[in-house]
């Protein structure tokens, strides 16, 4: 159906010859005014086209850096029960950074180019991976907070007016409350275990929360691009009140794990119906975001290392491509090379992995 | 020896190697197929260890000298090249042992069954990148000559006969194993332009050392990592 609406717009904005600029705002103001889906062929703002790639390129490269922090603990793992689904949680974020980096391709970006701008520190990523992980709770604990977070965040993109955006997010956000329950249960474990795991467990809740409560962004009169990002329903909640939501839905959660939440203010207001709770340090989320957070530097000089170390493989991964491509035919000949066209994409049994992962984890 | 603890060592060394590889692939859709194919082993581990005893005291709170593991699965990554050649001649073995095994009315029948699917997978994802890095640039091709000539000597150890896989009534011909591996490996290495190494299967080792507990330095090392936490906390359920 939303195939159908989009064609229905494609020709409405480019079917008349007498089309103007006016005509084209006034159509995409339509479209996201009746909360229907903007689809890649449809004419948009380029401010709305730059916000989404920047989102979703943060968005995606946030699934690849988030990735680090976990996996600094499957060698480790204390169970083979425990550490098959944190190899599965790292290899799942590994694909929905795959799905982002897609549909932020459907708006004319590269994934190269967006790796390559990630590498020189010209896009962002979620400040919380830039926080250790230290003990084997913290697995838990991000599970729990940073995906729970993440899900209240992301479950009203599933509704967002960019189409491709709106879908990746439904698959992930699946997926997604899967891990964040794993997490709980994980945590759930520790604190009903020995007196050592359930102190792991509190000590990880203590450095986890702060942080958590940072990934919301900055308070609404400090943030930047939300008023825009709300006006074109890429955002349907403020991000005071997203934070919120998440601190009324920790509370009781906390209570049921038998965890405390590091804050002494946090109380229940019967008069907004609401949690109270203290205030955030937005000193350390500005040094996080300048770089100076505990792994900044070590996030993406691991993610430089990978890259690079491993651009031999690309190299000939496109190399063997081009060999094996099929010979043009002699009429074709003074088509487009094929060879350029076939090194570049992705030698099959790459697309055959991943397709099998979906089948998986669908 | 139980066959299932060598079997169940195989699969937990190996998934063990390739779950060291979550965050440092060299492209995304290989984090994904390492940590699938990790996953996989690491599933036929669990099944293996639980027909000999509790899977995690079988994990964790044996030393090295009694894990029964082929060395080549504890070998360490190295580069690309060299986790591809390991994956490649375990891989081959793998799935021809699986499928005899599944043909057969033994007690590994049924796992052999449903793991031959998994490994038939892992199998033709090494097979690919062996013929992408033999046939791709100069660079890869040096690279994945050095990996398979460097854990030729592990190879040998893979068709030393296991008590109770091997053997009447429907054992596993190791002699017959060990030529259908050579084919298919030979074939695969053949067709990416590579060499076959000619040297001895075992180098200095007795034959069969990792399945009598003889292991290489590094893999001390590996399981000192992987324990570590769980022998912190003797007793502790997670």
């Amino acid at each position: 159906m939303a195939a159908v609406t989009a064609d229905q717009k494609t020709q409405k904005t480019f079917g008349t010859a007498e089309t103007t600029d006016a005509d084209l705002v006034a159509a995409f103001d339509a479209t996201v005014a009746a909360d229907e889906r903007i689809e890649p062929r449809d004419w948009m703002p380029d401010a709305y086209r730059a916000t989404l790639i920047r989102q979703m390129a943060q968005h995606a490269h946030s699934e690849i850096i988030g990735m680090q922090p976990e996996a600094n603990w499957i060698t480790r793992a204390p169970s083979l029960r425990r550490k098959a689904i944190l190899m599965a949680k790292v290899q799942d974020e590994a694909g929905h950074g795959l799905y982002l980096y897609s549909a932020a391709e459907t708006l004319g970006a590269s994934r190269d180019e967006l790796l390559d701008k990630l590498h020189a520190g010209r896009q962002r990523y979620s400040s919380i991976f830039n926080y250790p992980t230290l003990t084997w709770a913290d697995v838990g604990a991000i599970g729990w907070l940073v995906d729970g977070a993440a899900i209240t965040n992301q479950v009203p993109l599933c509704r967002c007016s960019y189409g491709p955006y709106a879908r990746a997010m439904v698959r992930i956000c699946k997926e997604e409350s899967f891990h964040q329950r794993q997490g709980y249960e994980l945590l759930l474990a520790l604190s009903r275990g020995t007196e050592a795991q359930h102190a792991m467990a509190q000590d990880a809740v203590n450095r986890w929360w702060w942080p958590s409560l940072m990934m919301f962004g900055p308070p609404d009169d400090a943030s930047s691009h939300s008023e825009q990002s709300m006006a074109w329903k890429i955002k349907r909640h403020s991000n005071d009140e997203l934070r919120r939501r998440f601190v009324d839905i920790c509370v009781p959660q906390a209570e049921a794990l038998g965890l405390e939440l590091p804050d002494p203010d946090i109380r229940w207001n019967e008069e907004l119906g609401r949690h109270d709770f203290g205030a955030i340090d937005w000193s350390e989320f500005q040094e996080v975001l300048k770089g100076n957070g505990p792994c900044n530097e070590q996030r993406i000089a691991q993610r430089r290392t990978a890259h690079e170390e491993g651009a031999w493989v690309r190299e000939a991964a496109a190399a063997y491509a081009a060999k094996h491509a099929p010979k043009p035919s002699p009429s074709s000949s003074s088509a487009a090379a094929p060879a350029t066209a076939s090194a570049r994409d992705k030698p099959s049994a790459r697309t055959g992995a991943s397709a099998r992962h979906e089948e998986e984890t669908a | 020896m139980s066959a299932a603890l060598a079997l169940g060592d195989d699969a937990l060394v190996l998934s063990h190697r390739l779950g060291e590889w979550a965050g440092h692939a060299p492209v995304l859709e290989e984090e994904v197929a390492l940590a699938n194919i990790a996953l996989d082993l690491l599933g036929q581990a669990r099944v293996l260890l639980s027909l000999v005893g509790d899977e995690d005291e079988l994990a964790y709170l044996r030393e090295e000298r009694a894990f029964r593991n082929l060395q080549l699965v504890e070998q360490p990554n190295g580069d690309f090249a060299h986790t591809i050649a390991r994956q490649l001649y375990f891989s081959v073995y793998q799935h021809l042992l699986y499928e005899r095994l599944a043909a057969g009315d033994g007690e590994f029948a049924p796992l052999a069954a449903k793991a031959v699917k998994e490994v038939a997978y892992h199998r033709d994802h090494a097979e690919q990148w062996v013929l992408r890095l033999g046939d791709g640039t100069e660079e890869s091709h040096r690279r994945m000559q050095a990996g398979l000539d460097a854990l030729w000597r592990f190879t040998g150890e893979m068709f030393q006969p296991v008590d109770g896989l091997d053997g009447p009534p429907s054992g596993v011909d190791r002699e017959e194993l060990r030529s259908r591996w050579l084919a298919a490996v030979a074939d695969v290495v053949e067709r990416a332009t590579l060499t076959l190494p000619t040297g001895p299967q075992s180098g200095g080792w007795a034959a069969g050392a990792g399945r009598q507990g003889l292991h290489t330095e590094p893999f001390g090392r590996m399981i000192a990592e992987m324990q570590h936490l769980h022998r912190s906390h003797p007793g502790a359920s997670w």
